[in-house]
């Protein structure tokens, strides 16, 4: 598998209407395979869609290289680069009608009106929009502007597709279906998305890599279980997933860690490298909200947070309890449907025990 | 209050004041334009069409003659009223184009100093033109001293004079509604095209001209309407050369007393723009339909 684009250091400050200067990629490095899948994910002034930009070619950066194919991106102009986006609103031609919007990639370059005509036909029955050739953009539905998005920019054959959050204008079931669908078309096409998005859902479900972003500088690259499993930060712990998080200091080192808690709980953690861990020290430690039970089991019997609820939220197919540990610090536990029958015997404000694999805690940073 | 009221008072001023003051003159040009003109000025009651005849070709003779000199007059104003539209969509084009691009701040600035030539009075801009183009005038004397001439040429008086006075008056009238349609095209769909493999010309010619065919419409009947009666432009830097429909109707009613024959004139203005009032309409509302943005 060869490198098609290569990112090198990328730099970018902007000036706010104020005068503050404001990071928008700072010293980013990231490579992007052919037929690859990757998602830039991160909240919103993260600086994912100021490198999508970058790579399109409508921001210059300060300093650092894109490479794109092997060809240096510095000063070729956007027309001219082998890529094409499909836009956050779609960014359709609104006074043309589907066939030309389509069109339009293989219109500004000339392309013979057989073959273009041929290419046009392919890719509406590749986006599922045969028959509304005639119609205008505004005579569509979300879901079928996006299809034509979507068309428009795969129809010049790029190396690279850059989609900057192309499906959240979609309610929620049309976007799932159009997250397998993109998925499907990527494999198809066999050329290489870069989708940018702030829901971690999305990036999960359809991505090869995934790079989380947050203030300027990437926080973590990995492929999506990766990412979910072994967050190497706070801030990937939070934003992919929900996490419970507690400091502590250590307090006992054997084939189990002992953790003192800041809250005054006592946590058991099984799953460490000892030559990194030093007794006394400052511990960051993590757990996913699943991974609190309210009902023991042979692994789990002898290690449990006790806590005061707080609040129970029914969630749909899971219910997610609320809980005090002390100190007002709320921790999350989401009880899944199977085990839907214990919530009758949490009622707020009673005292509970939440039940852990120590495997499951995992540690954030260490000093 | 129920809405129905509420939209009643609402309306009610403009309605009162149109109907007293828009549509009654225009009832009484029309009336007057089909009655016989009073031999001391003033109007007898009696049907007489020959106040169109004398444009169109129908009179008799006897009382009125056929003149062509109507038609020359008609058709050289519409001529000029073209050829200023034209100028002032160049002109105002561009530095539209150019505003819309700026940061918010520039742009009211901008926008203020094109609406800036309103604050004085006409009469004493285009006399300040007169001024310029007057063979002893400022122009004159610059390009024989740059030595392009040799003699002071005859701007002023000329057809060209008007052009230029016309342009000049009615820029803002141009250049509003275009910038208008052009400041409202989404910058996406600019870079959209770019995207795709546009170039700066191709994006321009395939994306931003079609949006914002809506200015170059309204902009230019804006400034056709008053171009077309224009006469205080024709009047002052035309002189008695150039002639158009505006003077003949301002002269038939003041110097010729006539106010049936400046009726009829008026009407006849009036049928022309009403044409191309329609036409701007139609092709309008057809164009929105097509290009209401995307939500």
């Amino acid at each position: 598998m060869s490198k098609l684009v290569q990112i090198i250091s990328a730099n970018k400050k902007f000036k706010t209407p104020e005068g503050e200067r404001v990071t928008a990629l700072d010293d980013v490095s990231l490579e992007v395979n052919t037929k690859e899948f990757i998602t830039l994910l991160g909240p919103s002034g993260c600086g994912k869609t100021t490198l999508l930009r970058s790579i399109s070619g409508f921001e210059e950066l300060d300093s650092g290289k894109i490479i794109i194919d092997s060809q240096e991106m510095r000063n070729v102009p956007p027309y001219k680069r082998p890529v094409n986006t499909v836009f956050q609103n779609y960014a359709l031609f609104p006074h043309i009608n589907v066939e030309n919007n389509i069109g339009y990639g293989l219109d500004v370059i000339g392309i013979p009106k057989p073959e273009r005509n041929r290419r046009v036909k392919e890719t509406l029955q590749l986006v599922g929009l045969s028959g509304y050739e005639n119609r205008k953009p505004i005579q569509l539905s979300g879901g079928q502007q996006q299809r034509v998005a979507l068309a428009r920019a795969i129809i010049n054959r790029p190396k690279i597709l850059l989609l900057d959050e192309p499906l959240s204008a979609l309610d929620r079931k049309l976007r799932q279906a159009m997250q397998l669908e993109l998925k499907n078309i990527q494999n198809e096409l066999g050329i290489a998305f870069i989708f940018v998005t702030h829901d971690q859902e999305e990036a999960l479900t359809m991505s090869d890599k995934v790079i989380v972003m947050n203030h300027g500088k990437i926080v973590q690259i990995g492929t999506p279980t990766e990412i979910y499993d072994n967050p190497t930060n706070e801030f990937t712990a939070q934003f992919i997933g929900e996490s419970n998080f507690f400091t502590g200091k250590i307090d006992n080192i054997e084939n189990i860690l002992t953790i003192k808690t800041t809250c005054s709980n006592t946590i058991y953690l099984k799953n460490f490298d000892k030559s990194k861990i030093f007794k006394e020290k400052n511990i960051d430690v993590f757990i996913r909200p699943e991974e609190l039970l309210l009902e023991s089991n042979q692994f789990t019997e002898k290690y449990f947070i006790e806590c005061v609820v707080k609040q129970i939220v029914f969630l749909g197919t899971d219910f997610k309890i609320l809980c005090d540990i002390g100190n007002n610090k709320i921790i999350h536990s989401v009880i899944r449907d199977a085990h839907r029958s214990n919530i009758d015997k949490c009622k707020i404000e009673s005292k509970i025990k939440l039940y852990y694999n120590p495997l499951s805690f995992k540690i954030l940073k260490n000093d | 209050m129920t809405k129905k009221n509420r939209l009643f008072l609402l309306l009610s001023p403009f309605t009162f004041y149109s109907l007293l003051f828009f549509l009654g003159p225009m009832l009484i040009l029309f009336i007057f334009s089909f009655l016989e003109p009073g031999i001391y000025g003033g109007v007898e009651w009696n049907f007489y069409h020959d106040n169109y005849g004398r444009i169109l070709g129908w009179a008799d003779g006897e009382f009125e003659d056929f003149d062509i000199i109507y038609t020359i007059i008609f058709l050289r104003s519409l001529r000029l009223a073209l050829i200023t539209v034209l100028i002032n969509l160049l002109i105002c084009y561009p530095a539209a184009l150019w505003i819309s691009n700026l940061n918010p701040k520039l742009r009211n600035f901008f926008i203020f100093l094109i609406t800036l030539p309103f604050f004085a009075s006409l009469v004493v801009r285009l006399f300040a033109w007169m001024i310029i183009l007057k063979p002893s005038g400022i122009l004159n004397q610059v390009l024989i001293s740059l030595h392009i001439i040799d003699e002071p040429i005859l701007m002023l008086f000329t057809e060209g004079a008007v052009i230029v006075g016309m342009v000049y008056v009615l820029i803002p009238f141009m250049f509003l509604p275009l910038y208008a349609s052009i400041e409202k095209i989404d910058l996406k769909l600019i870079e959209a095209s770019k995207d795709l493999g546009a170039n700066k010309f191709i994006t321009f010619f395939k994306i931003t001209l079609p949006l914002s065919i809506p200015g170059i419409i309204g902009g230019s009947i804006l400034v056709f309407i008053p171009s077309l009666g224009n006469f205080i432009v024709p009047d002052l830097l035309g002189g008695a050369k150039v002639m158009m429909i505006g003077n003949l109707i301002e002269q038939s009613f003041l110097m010729g007393r006539n106010w049936p024959f400046g009726s009829a004139l008026s009407m006849m203005v009036m049928a022309t723009v009403v044409i191309f009032l329609l036409f701007y309409v139609r092709s309008v509302s057809k164009y929105e339909n097509e290009t209401e943005t995307i939500k």
